[in-house]
């Protein structure tokens, strides 16, 4: 039970920050970014590739990832998003689905579609409490997850490009007459997003070892419906959306069926958003006549 | 003679393109002259046209992003070939079985709509998009779990394994979980599917033009003036919304019997995104633009098999490549100039 619940909180980690992600972008860029998936798959194929190939230790490579995934956020964005930000929200969905086949397969070019056995990333003992055995994997992504968190609230309430991202997820015509630069601050919130994500792609495989081109693309749909879970747009709303899907999925596995887990996981979205439409720690919208 | 209007003008064009396209087709197999790959892409092509219409009806009628639209496929396809399969000795003619299974497709399809569209016609954009999202994960995955078999006393149904059946010697298996049907007799015939896509299309074209179509592009360009009018919101997008998961399913029914397994993997997201493409390259709302690019881009990955590995990468430049091209006015307004000239040119030449 305590071990389901550890776990459940580590796979929710990994999901919440997955999520601050997608809604950092919905927040300020109005858009759902399907391709968010695919730069988690893109991060872990970097770790991947610096520590097997070029043998470097963990955090330098943890480190590149980040790195290249930041560039590849800020890249996504100038080349697909940017030239579209006047466009109907649906030409700009089906872009970012573009982008996703586009990252899918050219990862499928460079690394063939055979999965990938990913190196233990965190070389540490397992932590055992009398006869509860906890993975030492399960702590680095909890504690990594709850540094991610503090540093990111930090950073959107008392930073100045903090608050410039508030300004302008709020109103964007406004935040510019403030002399925000909108387009830095968006590009921004890309690069923060897809670092994040490159830190969820190295948890994601330390701790479920396969990586595949499609490894991203679940884990992206199942963070963006904790995104929405939580109130899509709100910060605290991502994390705690992410943990409680974590949860609820590892216990739906262990206690009523594997293969119906995923089902279970969107019935419990759907029932939250028919009781609560905008989730659950979403701004209630009044709707202008 | 008197003169059609330019809508009902519109939609006999659109009846014609559907027909020129059956004959050619026709005449290019008669002949001897449609290869392999393409003449085995006819019904898939068939279904996907059928699966962009009725994605149209919901999110270019309606109004509403629908990103589950593979759910109602895969109800349809699957409670078709049941279907099929259970009245294979009931009924010995294939085209009136294939008939009663494309039904039956989509009257369970049907339920399936009804009863995903109370709650999910209550939220609105992006919400809507995600339940959507989601009840299409949940029919894959419960139907991933479905076992159907058939024997003497009727239908049995499990969730758990094939054993749990308890079929009686001679019973026969229909559906067997991940691995999906198998053993489907092919009944699917180009011809049934397209008379079913000149319904589908005679349909949509006459719902919009009717009052409860006119209600939902009411509700769909100002949802609370429609309201103020006494237009009833939830009953008329249920309706567009049920009458679409309909023809998805039929259009499903018509896919998996084309082929001799099917599995519930093959109707996920993806697919549900596959067909929003076809919606959006086509021109949302425009059903001509809708068919001609569901046939299109189902045909264009077997066009670009000379780049092997890398057609689906091309595939997806070409994708965003459409998408920034439309979305902006100067290079709209340079290709509208283009073809000005090219027509201007061609028309002197022709004089």
């Amino acid at each position: 039970m305590v071990s389901y619940l550890i776990n459940g909180i580590s796979l929710g980690s990994v999901y919440a920050i997955i999520a601050l992600g997608y809604t950092m972008v919905y927040g300020i860029a109005k858009m759902l970014n399907f391709a968010h998936g695919d730069v988690i798959m893109i991060g872990g194929y970097m770790a991947f590739c610096s520590t097997s190939y070029l043998g470097w230790p963990v955090i330098p490579s943890v480190l590149f990832s980040i790195f290249v995934c930041t560039i590849l956020g800020m890249l996504i964005e100038k080349l697909a998003y940017k030239p579209l930000r006047e466009a109907s929200s649906l030409a700009v969905l089906i872009t970012a689905i573009g982008v996703s086949y586009f990252l899918q397969n050219a990862a499928l070019l460079i690394w063939s579609s055979n999965p990938k056995a990913f190196p233990n990333m965190v070389d540490l003992p397992n932590l055992v409490i009398g006869d509860v055995q906890i993975s030492s994997v399960a702590i680095v992504t909890i504690i990594a997850s709850i540094i991610i968190m503090i540093a990111l609230t930090f950073f959107t309430s008392k930073t100045k490009l903090g608050k410039a991202m508030r300004a302008v997820s709020e109103d964007k015509g406004a935040a510019q007459l403030m002399g925000i630069n909108v387009n830095a601050t968006i590009s921004m919130t890309f690069a923060i997003g897809s670092g994040l994500a490159a830190i969820a792609g190295v948890l994601l495989c330390s701790a479920y070892p396969t990586l595949m081109p499609t490894t991203g693309a679940m884990p992206g749909i199942k963070a963006f419906t904790a995104a929405v879970f939580g109130g899509i747009g709100s910060i605290p709303g991502a994390m705690l959306g992410g943990i409680l899907l974590g949860i609820i999925e590892i216990f739906a596995k262990a206690y009523i069926s594997t293969q119906l887990s995923d089902a279970i996981v969107f019935a419990v979205l759907i029932i939250v958003l028919i009781v609560k439409p905008t989730g659950l720690l979403g701004k209630k919208m009044a709707e202008k006549v | 003679m008197k003169k059609l209007s330019k809508k009902t003008r519109a939609g006999f064009i659109n009846y014609g393109i559907i027909i020129v396209f059956f004959i050619i087709f026709q005449i290019l197999s008669a002949t001897g002259n449609l290869g392999s790959s393409l003449k085995g892409q006819l019904i898939p092509i068939c279904s996907y046209i059928i699966m962009a219409l009725s994605l149209n009806l919901v999110v270019g009628i309606s109004g509403e992003l629908s990103l589950g639209h593979a759910g109602f496929m895969s109800v349809g396809a699957f409670s078709g070939v049941v279907a099929a399969a259970s009245l294979a000795d009931v009924v010995p003619n294939n085209t009136l079985r294939l008939l009663i299974a494309l039904f039956v497709g989509a009257l369970i399809a049907t339920f399936a709509g009804i009863l995903i569209g109370i709650p999910v016609l209550r939220l609105r954009g992006d919400y809507l998009a995600i339940v959507t999202l989601a009840f299409g994960e949940i029919i894959k995955n419960v139907l991933n779990c479905l076992y159907v078999g058939i024997d003497k006393r009727g239908l049995h149904f499990s969730l758990k394994d094939e054993p749990s059946l308890h079929l009686e010697p001679g019973g026969k298996t229909i559906l067997s979980g991940p691995m999906g049907a198998l053993g489907i007799t092919k009944l699917s015939t180009f011809f049934i599917g397209i008379v079913l896509i000149l319904l589908v299309l005679f349909y949509i074209q006459n719902f919009v033009n009717s009052r409860p179509g006119r209600a939902v592009a009411a509700i769909r360009d100002n949802r609370i003036a429609a309201e103020a009018c006494g237009i009833p919101v939830t009953k008329y997008k249920l309706i567009a919304f049920a009458t679409s998961a309909a023809m998805a399913g039929s259009a499903g029914a018509l896919y998996a019997l084309n082929y001799s397994t099917v599995v519930p993997k093959k109707f996920d997201f993806n697919t549900s995104i596959l067909v929003l493409v076809f919606v959006v390259l086509g021109g949302i709302g425009n059903l001509r633009g809708s068919i001609i690019a569901a046939a299109v881009l189902t045909v264009l990955p077997e066009l670009l098999r000379e780049f092997r590995d890398y057609r689906m990468l091309v595939y997806a430049i070409v994708l965003i490549l459409v998408m920034l091209i439309t979305n902006n006015d100067k290079a709209m307004s340079f290709i509208r100039s283009m073809v000005k000239m090219a027509g201007k040119k061609f028309r002197k030449e022709a004089v």
